[in-house]
């Protein structure tokens, strides 16, 4: 039997002196809340190929820097730690980890990407960490509230969004031959789904659907727009994010085709149609749903939310006030803000949870007028009001009434 | 026994130390850290593997992400779907990414170096959109989540007799089946380095013509680098997968397989240790590129949002092409050189002129 060494026997000894270092204390309150300063964390896509969404943290944090300003939530000034992510959920995971564990937060809020925020929410809710108004409008994120309590979205689901395009369509053309241009992926499948389902029995109204690869490049579009426009359809659902929107409606144009276009509602603003018109798409006519007041559109110039929103947004200096991405950054920080007030001196992450997800009942200054931000006891969907708006004029017009369309 | 250790090279001893400080980690260090090296760990062997190929037997691969995909979705799919026991998948997911390895290094004979990159780099580009395709198999977009595993009891306890510390995470846990694994891993490849297939393949490398001229079988072995490189990506995938707790077609990307070339790269090819330094590397420089810049007042701001903005796209770039210029050995190589100007300095006060044996004859090359 060999004895240890001396050396080898000190090596010993400073393993487990190192070991015995180890070890935490516990505190009483939540991580990430001071007397005066509260701690939220996000990861999200400022880099790659999903960067035009970063901003949208960018846009929360100018909020936040004048809710500050104002002198915070009951004296508590909010720090926003941003971590990028590059759209990859092997990424996010590291990331989230390191805000929850090492930097400590109170709460992720506004975290980006259908499969990122997947990809952590298990992790989330197994450590009571609120997940809270993630930026993406997955309705599994809405709908599995009951498995996953500790995780909220905000945006109106794309399943229910494709829904209003069904009744639409259903109201005003009911004998259309409806194509279908998707995303290959979580959020156009989704739109896809909702657009089926909200067909029912007419669902054989759809007479084609082609798909694309996010990582495809733009032109190549060309050939399944084609198809579409050979198999007769002579109304056109795009289910895809702003630059293929923008390029397949340059394309629809250039193959001499002139259906109905639907519009999805993350590539809608009108900034982005703007660029497709300057590309020589003939966009006049299409429709898409809106629930937040586009900063573009003149009819909000003098409406006190806008204003507060110019105000807010001049503080980020990356941020382009007119890009919708950004006012979506600033009503959704809005409502966290809200959450944070109402908890009041109860500031834990159970009691943030709860209102979040079932006690909400909030009108935002930045959406849509009647528009509210509700969460119930039943009801996990915070926002399922859209109203249908009308491309014409090189803008925007909005087709009342809002229409509430609730996805169970 | 004793004299046996003293008269051990530095390289050793420090192999020792290093071998050490890896075993103690988790102990000193927060959960979190240790997920953190797992990482770190998971992209060397992977790197190592990469480095077979590329260092060793000199052919060019720009798609061992898709190694590591193969192994990732192997392992979620048998645990999620057969529930077989996630350790058995590691080696299964190694096999088979070894024996897709195998099978694409027989058409890679024809290529030269210029379009065997090409074509293992369309194999990264296309591996996302492959994914997609079997929706009942992959789980399409929505990808698989896998739920932490949980240290087995015994390991529990001797974590907590050692340590008296919290109890063992599963973080934790998964670092030592990495760390293991690894170190069984590094330990094959180094000895197979050291003897006849390594030799072959170096020889491969530095000329096929002299070397087939030797009786050396070209094609055997060079498709054996492919089968046995494609085996350690399937590994670390799998590892990978496990750690993360979630795969989908987004976690890799094509960046992923540039991320592991870069990383053989600058941690030293054609070494052992450079691994380990170029798993580090992929691991850190994303982290550092866009959070420990920004951070650092120091640095003027339009600098540091060109980094933040570009993202690691642009430091991997810039630092290969420092690399390229001032270290074309990597790190390792760098270390190695200064060590041996050193030496040969601290020596030469004492002999002038005298001729040195090599310190090692077995790793000439």
């Amino acid at each position: 039997m060999t004895r240890l060494g001396p050396r080898s026997a000190a090596m010993v000894a400073c393993l487990i002196a190192l070991a015995a270092c180890g070890g935490s204390g516990g505190t009483a309150t939540d991580p990430g809340v001071t007397s005066n300063s509260i701690l939220l964390g996000v990861t999200i896509a400022q880099s790659g190929p999903a960067a035009a969404y970063g901003t949208i943290a960018n846009a929360a944090n100018a909020y936040f820097t004048y809710v500050n300003s104002q002198g915070g939530v009951n004296g508590r000034k909010i720090t926003y730690k941003i971590l990028d992510d590059g759209y990859n959920p092997a990424q996010t995971v590291p990331l989230t980890k390191q805000l929850v564990e090492a930097d400590q937060v109170f709460a992720m809020f506004g975290g980006l990407g259908t499969q990122s925020q997947t990809a952590v929410r298990d992790y989330l809710n197994a450590k009571k960490v609120p997940q809270l108004f993630v930026a993406t409008g997955a309705t599994t994120f809405m709908q599995d509230f009951s498995q996953h309590p500790y995780t909220i979205g905000w945006q109106p689901p794309y399943q229910g969004e494709a829904r209003i395009y069904a009744k639409d369509v259903l109201a005003n053309h009911p004998n259309a031959k409806i194509g279908v241009l998707y995303q290959n992926d979580d959020y156009g499948l989704d739109y896809l789904k909702g657009l089926t389902d909200g067909l029912g029995a007419n669902a054989s109204m759809i007479v084609d659907k082609e798909s694309y690869d996010v990582t495809a490049a733009v032109p190549t579009l060309a050939a399944q727009l084609t198809t579409l426009k050979a198999k007769g359809a002579d109304t056109l659902f795009i289910f895809a994010t702003p630059a293929f929107t923008i390029g397949s409606l340059a394309i629809v144009t250039a193959i001499h085709w002139a259906p109905l276009e639907y519009v999805n509602s993350v590539s809608d603003p009108a900034a982005y149609m703007q660029i497709a018109a300057s590309k020589g798409a003939k966009i006049d006519g299409a429709i898409s749903v809106g629930y937040i007041k586009d900063p573009t559109d003149p009819q909000w110039a003098n409406d006190a939310g806008m204003q507060l929103y110019q105000k807010v947004i001049a503080s980020c200096s990356t941020c382009k006030p007119s890009d919708g991405f950004n006012i979506y950054g600033v009503a959704v920080a809005y409502t966290m803000v809200d959450v944070l007030k109402q908890a009041g001196s109860n500031l834990t992450r159970a009691n943030v949870m709860s209102i979040a997800g079932s006690n909400l009942n909030e009108t935002n200054p930045f959406l849509l007028p009647g528009v509210t931000v509700t969460t119930t006891a039943t009801d996990h969907y915070p926002i399922t009001q859209e109203e249908v708006i009308k491309w014409s004029a090189n803008a925007w017009h909005l087709q009342p009434p809002l229409i509430d369309e609730q996805v169970s | 026994m004793v004299s046996r250790l003293r008269r051990a090279p530095a390289r050793y001893w420090l192999v020792g130390a290093v071998a050490l400080v890896l075993l103690g980690l988790p102990s000193a260090v927060t959960s979190f850290e240790s997920s953190e090296w797992t990482l770190v760990l998971i992209f060397a062997i992977a790197i190592m593997g990469l480095n077979v190929l590329v260092g060793y037997s000199g052919q060019i691969s720009l798609g061992h992400g898709a190694f590591m995909a193969l192994g990732a979705y192997t392992t979620a799919i048998l645990v999620s779907r057969y529930h077989v026991n996630y350790l058995l998948t590691i080696p299964i997911a190694g096999v088979i990414g070894g024996a897709v390895g195998f099978l694409l290094g027989i058409p890679a004979l024809r290529l030269s170096a210029l379009y065997l990159a090409l074509a293992t780099f369309a194999l990264a580009v296309v591996t996302p959109s492959l994914i997609k395709r079997p929706v009942e198999l992959t789980g399409g977009v929505q990808g698989i989540l896998m739920l932490p595993p949980d240290p087995p009891q015994f390991v529990k306890d001797a974590f907590a007799t050692v340590t008296n510390g919290p109890q063992m995470t599963s973080e934790q846990w998964l670092y030592y089946v990495t760390l293991v694994t690894g170190a069984v891993l590094f330990w094959v490849a180094w000895n197979m380095l050291r003897h006849r297939p390594g030799r072959a393949m170096r020889a491969i490398r530095d000329g096929e013509v002299p070397a087939a001229a030797s009786g050396i079988n070209v094609a055997g072995y060079k498709t054996l680098a492919f089968g046995m490189s494609a085996f350690y990506a399937g590994v670390a995938g799998s590892l990978y997968g496990l750690s993360t707790g979630y795969v989908s077609p987004d976690t890799f990307p094509v960046a992923l397989s540039f991320q592991l070339l870069v990383g053989a790269v600058v941690g030293g090819l054609a070494s052992i240790v450079g691994p380990l330094v170029g798993g580090a590397f992929v691991y850190w420089l994303p982290i550092v590129s866009s959070q420990t810049i920004s951070s650092q007042d120091w640095i003027p701001s339009q600098i540091s949002s060109v980094f933040v903005k570009a993202g690691p796209a642009v430091t991997y770039g810039a630092l290969l092409i420092l690399i390229m210029i001032f270290a074309p050995n990597g790190i390792v190589g760098l270390a190695t050189a200064a060590y041996k100007a050193l030496r040969s300095r601290l020596r030469g006060a004492n002999e002038q002129g005298t001729v040195q044996m090599p310190p090692d004859p077995h790793t000439v090359g």
